[in-house]
């Protein structure tokens, strides 16, 4: 069985935070004490949608030495896939759930000397727990945490009440912005900096920060994609010995899922590398989405990320 | 000066690379010797502007050559033990967005790389180059005595007095390649002294 070790939870909590997010908590079925896991850790939740099983990773945003519950937040993607609705609109307190063991690709480099947290949206749910754990040594942090308003801000009256001196707040619609420049200038030699937001924040915060000089490995940041819909495809699975139809809002991991293959997986969605796979043959385009293989790998030709990467054209073959 | 290629090795030993100016708030380039050339293949106005020359010159005529760079600072130092004390200096009130270019022995690269590491720079941010001596920093792992500037193989420990067999096992935390007792089986029978690379 492909992905990390499952563990059978009961939905105990639902808390609506604002208008877009809603906090689910979760304890063990069996009564047993969950794992502990380390700050900027995600696991992965299974949905049943009318029979299509969805598989959608949420940073844990709990204290990770509490091991009586773990909690996520879930922001409503009206646009998406349907795994958030799913979330806001048919579970409820009592139901019973399938999570993964908790998969940290975004922990924090105990090696810094300080650590700097830039957050947009949604993005601040690992850094919620990455806190509570650098709290517990007195770790040295900064938040820099942008919101679209304050009726969206998730989570900013806990942080600014607890940590008012660590925690910056910017609102989009009264014209707050970080000053990345800034930020990033005159900050002390062993600062890493952590990003986690929208995939243009992302980018932003990287580039300035190379641009400034700042090494790469002092440079953090996680980004799930959601597999995006696309043209239907066929693929031959030459190991499996199948050919599969990918669907139109199914993702290419999904449609091997579904046809009993198990292949590799761990986040689902393009940042973990664990879904890589060789590609044999192929007579037609790759759209890749992934931020795992390089832009040479992708140019290619030779590996797939079945996670969030499609194809179209006529024929193509993975050795799966 | 023709650049000493080492011969492939074990994965502990270190390897060097070839400096390249990069754009950053400011530079720090540490040299030792010969390595001042490395230093003078990639300057520009530009980057001394914002940049800091640590200097150890080691019997070689150099230094003027990298003062009439125009270097935002330049430091001449006698050793790397008098210079260690600045550059910790530099280095504690330093920013993100430093550049560090190391370049000249092995000793001094590996020596000030300790001193960046400490600083918080990860070692693969930052730049090296080999020029010059071949010369080796060893430790003793018998008496864990440093002996700067070694050429042969094997030699004499300057501590303790062993007769040591040097190694491409390399040690950052002690900036120094590990030098074994080379007669402990059989006492006395040591081979002639050879250069480390011949």
């Amino acid at each position: 069985m492909s992905g990390a070790e499952k563990i059978k939870v009961k939905v105990t909590e639902i808390t609506p935070i604002n208008e877009l997010v809603t906090r689910f908590r979760f304890t063990q079925i069996n009564g047993e004490l969950l794992p502990t896991f380390s700050g900027g850790a995600h696991t992965v939740v299974e949905m049943d949608d009318g029979g299509i099983t969805r598989l959608n990773p949420y940073s844990l945003m709990s204290d990770p030495y509490d091991q009586s519950s773990y909690t996520i937040s879930v922001r409503r993607d009206d646009e998406g896939r349907g795994g958030s609705l799913f979330m806001h609109n048919n579970v409820t307190v009592g139901d019973e759930m399938t999570i993964s063991y908790p998969v940290n690709l975004f922990s924090l480099d105990l090696r810094a000397d300080k650590h700097l947290f830039i957050a947009g949206g949604i993005g601040i749910t690992p850094f919620l727990a990455q806190i509570k754990q650098l709290e517990r040594f007195n770790g040295n942090w900064e938040l820099h945490y942008a919101c679209r308003s304050e009726a969206l801000g998730s989570y900013v009256n806990v942080l600014t009440d607890r940590h008012p001196n660590e925690t910056h707040i910017y609102y989009d619609d009264q014209s707050q912005a970080i000053n990345l420049v800034n930020l990033l200038d005159g900050q002390p030699l062993g600062t890493h900096v952590y990003v986690c937001g929208p995939k243009g924040m992302i980018n932003w915060v990287r580039k300035t920060a190379e641009d400034a000089g700042w090494p790469r490995d002092n440079i953090h940041y996680e980004e799930f994609l959601a597999p995006q819909p696309g043209k239907p495809f066929e693929v031959k699975l030459a190991t499996s010995n199948k050919v599969i139809q990918v669907g139109e809002h199914e993702s290419l991991l999904e449609a091997m899922e579904r046809e009993g293959v198990d292949a590799p997986y761990l986040c689902r969605g393009g940042a973990c590398g664990q879904c890589e796979t060789h590609v044999i043959g192929y007579d037609g385009q790759f759209i890749h989405r992934d931020h795992w293989l390089d832009d040479d790998e992708h140019a290619s030709g030779e590996k797939i990320m079945p996670c969030v990467s499609r194809f179209e054209g006529k024929t193509l073959v993975l050795d799966r | 000066m023709a650049k000493f290629e080492f011969p492939p090795s074990i994965l502990s030993r270190p390897v060097w690379g070839r400096l390249e100016a990069r754009s950053g708030k400011s530079h720090l380039m540490i040299a030792d010797a010969e390595g001042a050339e490395a230093i003078l293949d990639i300057a520009t106005p530009e980057l001394m502007e914002n940049t800091h020359i640590i200097y150890i010159p080691k019997g070689a005529n150099h230094a003027d050559k990298l003062r009439a760079l125009a270097p935002a600072q330049f430091y001449e130092g006698p050793s790397y033990d008098a210079s260690v004390q600045r550059i910790r200096r530099v280095l504690s009130g330093a920013h993100m967005g430093l550049q560090v270019y190391l370049t000249g022995t092995e000793s001094l690269m590996g020596q000030a790389m300790r001193e960046t590491s400490t600083a918080g720079i990860p070692h693969s941010a930052v730049q090296t180059e080999h020029r010059g001596s071949v010369a080796r920093r060893m430790q003793c792992v018998h008496c864990k005595g440093i002996t700067e500037d070694v050429e042969l193989d094997p030699f004499v420990c300057s501590h303790c007095g062993l007769n040591l067999f040097v190694r491409d096992h390399y040690s950052r935390r002690h900036a120094a390649y590990q030098g074994v007792c080379v007669d402990a089986e059989d006492h006395g029978n040591i081979p002639e002294p050879k250069g480390i690379y011949e």
